[in-house]
């Protein structure tokens, strides 16, 4: 159902320019922790890594605290995530068009995105690593309390840690990889890093990259206040 | 090269035999998670030799480490076996193990005694998945010894070592394990368990020393019907610095699970080898996918088209 691409906190503020919601404060903060968190987790991880990064220690205090407080962090980072999962779930559900769309990546990828077909509110790429970055930090939870050793030590035998902590390497890389792409994304797109900074993006950037989505909103009649003229 | 402490049964007043304290940074010749300068010079190699046949179980060698070391292990319960404590922990760096097996030949019941401790491989797995520079060291004379002020207490160590032996304090959270009492050894001394042992089950001095008093040992062992007895100096660790003399060299696995043919995990080879490089690749990829990608096709940016488009749609339905 088309209908599912849209989210309680969307609405359109018409005006010059028209102004969308697309995330309440509740999401951004939500959002903003979780990637705090994991930019302390790929810090702090990467300098068990390799002995190149194990400078990185210094970020935290030393050996000793990232150590300790890396797997913590990864905690805050679980349920912080979770939290952005229970949000935009059904908003990253695929969808017929999606197929189409991937059919005609290449153009998403030259930005040519008239040739797309119109996307809702997430379009299949930011959907694939929703998903996949879902699948990766249950991965790295799992593996990480596996190789969690001051508290869970008993809980593995000690082969299954080897296995663990390769996996947890190899799962981090990953999330660093997609999250690379995550951040190269937003700064692309322009106009899109202040939907998680004021909450709000532009009625033509939602009609540039998420004109379903924008449409479904009017057809809902989804209508507010105009935005403050922030300008 | 230099000679090391030849104390194969007993051990030398300190005074005679006091050489010049070694063991320090010139004589390393791996140290964890860095790249060093081949040693300055080269030690001659030292091993510790178990002869398990000779072991009456007495657990001099355990009081004897304790003692040296300082180490206090809590006080357990009794659970109706002989070992005690239980396992290794951070407290107890040596460890009896005893075995009751029916020899299927003879039909004897055979009490096999062990000593489990660290093995100082020669190709230290430890030392190979420590992530802390100069957490793990190994001198030139094959001592494998935990340098606490650099551990960082991530249990790695315990994933890397084919033995079980690195236990992790609660206390101050770094790893521990046998050092082959390199301290002592650093002036000439022997462990404090092979000065404790009462048969001489224990013997210290360099390896090669060590492998003689073996030979004699094995073939003792064998004219006296136990056929396969043996050394276990086991080849996929490159060689260990402490070695068993073994009744049934032929199957260590029944002296209380010693492995018959040690070698570091291929998954931590994986994790310490591979894993990096692909992990390194796929990151600089991914970064350089950005940077090109950015090159080609500049910014994707919205248009005053896209936003009167955008005001004509809320228009028309608003
Ligand atoms: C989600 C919960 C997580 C938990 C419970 C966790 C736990 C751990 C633990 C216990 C270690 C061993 C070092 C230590 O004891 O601190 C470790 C290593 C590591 N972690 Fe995590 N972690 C988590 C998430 C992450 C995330 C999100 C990343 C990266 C973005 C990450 C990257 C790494 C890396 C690169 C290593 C080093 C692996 C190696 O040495 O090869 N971790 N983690
Ligand atoms: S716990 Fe073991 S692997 Fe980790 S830093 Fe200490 S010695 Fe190295």
């Amino acid at each position: 159902m088309a209908t599912t691409s849209i989210e309680k906190e969307d609405a359109i503020h018409p005006g010059k320019p028209v102004v969308v919601s697309r995330y309440n404060l509740g999401a951004r903060v939500n959002h903003w922790i979780t990637a705090i968190s994991l930019i302390l987790l790929a810090l702090s991880g990467l300098a068990f890594f390799h002995p190149s990064l194990f400078f990185l220690t210094g970020l935290f205090g030393g050996g000793q605290e990232a150590r300790a407080f890396h797997p913590w962090i990864g905690v805050l980072l679980f349920f912080s995530f979770a939290g952005l999962f229970i949000r935009f779930w059904r908003a990253n559900l695929p969808e017929k068009s999606d197929r189409e769309w991937l059919a005609h990546a290449n153009d998403a990828i030259a930005g040519n995105e008239e040739k797309l077909p119109e996307a809702g509110r997430y379009n299949p790429i930011q959907k694939f690593n929703f998903w996949v970055m879902s699948l990766l930090i249950i991965a790295l939870i799992v593996t990480g309390i596996a190789i969690w050793d001051q508290y869970f030590f008993d809980w593995t035998t000690i082969p299954q840690k080897r296995v663990a902590v390769l996996l947890h390497s190899l799962a981090a890389v990953a999330l660093i990889c997609i999250w690379i792409v995550h951040v190269y994304a937003v700064i692309w797109a322009r106009g899109t890093l202040r939907a998680m900074t004021r909450g709000s993006v532009t009625g033509g950037w939602a009609w540039r990259h998420h004109r379903r989505w924008l449409k479904e909103l009017a057809e809902h009649h989804r209508f507010k206040k105009p935005a403050t003229p922030a300008e | 090269m230099e000679p090391s402490p030849r104390t194969a049964t007993s051990n030398p007043p300190v005074a005679a035999s006091a050489t010049a304290a070694n063991l320090g940074e010139r004589d390393l010749v791996r140290r964890s998670a860095s790249t060093i300068p081949p040693p300055a010079r080269q030690l001659e190699p030292v091993a510790k030799l178990i002869d398990v046949s000779k072991c009456i179980g007495c657990k001099a060698c355990q009081s004897a480490c304790v003692e040296w070391n300082d180490t206090k292990p809590g006080l357990e319960t009794n659970t109706g076996i002989y070992e005690n404590p239980h396992d290794l922990t951070p407290d107890m760096f040596t460890l009896m193990r005893f075995t009751e097996w029916e020899n299927p030949q003879s039909g004897n019941l055979e009490w096999l005694i062990r000593k489990d401790g660290c093995m100082h491989c020669e190709d230290p797995g430890c030392l190979k998945a420590c992530p802390a520079p100069g957490a793990i060291v190994q001198y030139s004379n094959g001592i494998v010894d935990f340098i606490h002020e650099n551990c960082i207490g991530c249990g790695y160590c315990i994933k890397g070592c084919p033995f079980n032996i690195p236990r992790i304090s609660k206390v101050d959270h770094t790893a521990y394990k046998c050092t082959l009492c390199s301290d002592r050894v650093a002036v000439g001394q022997g462990p404090a368990c092979a000065k404790a042992c009462p048969t001489h089950a224990i013997s210290f001095g360099t390896k090669e020393d060590m492998k003689t008093l073996a030979d004699s040992r094995i073939e003792d062992l064998k004219s006296r019907g136990y056929e396969n007895a043996g050394l276990y100096d086991p080849p996929g660790v490159g060689g260990t610095h402490v070695m068993y003399v073994l009744h049934h060299n032929d199957q260590p696995e029944i002296y209380s699970g010693l492995p018959k043919d040690p070698k570091v995990s291929p998954v931590v080879n994986a994790w310490k080898g591979m894993a990096k490089y692909v992990g390194f690749a796929a990151m600089g990829l991914a970064a350089a996918a950005g940077m090109l990608h950015s090159a080609f096709t500049g910014p994707n940016r919205v248009t005053r088209e896209d936003e009167e488009k955008a005001e004509d749609l809320v228009k028309e339905k608003t």
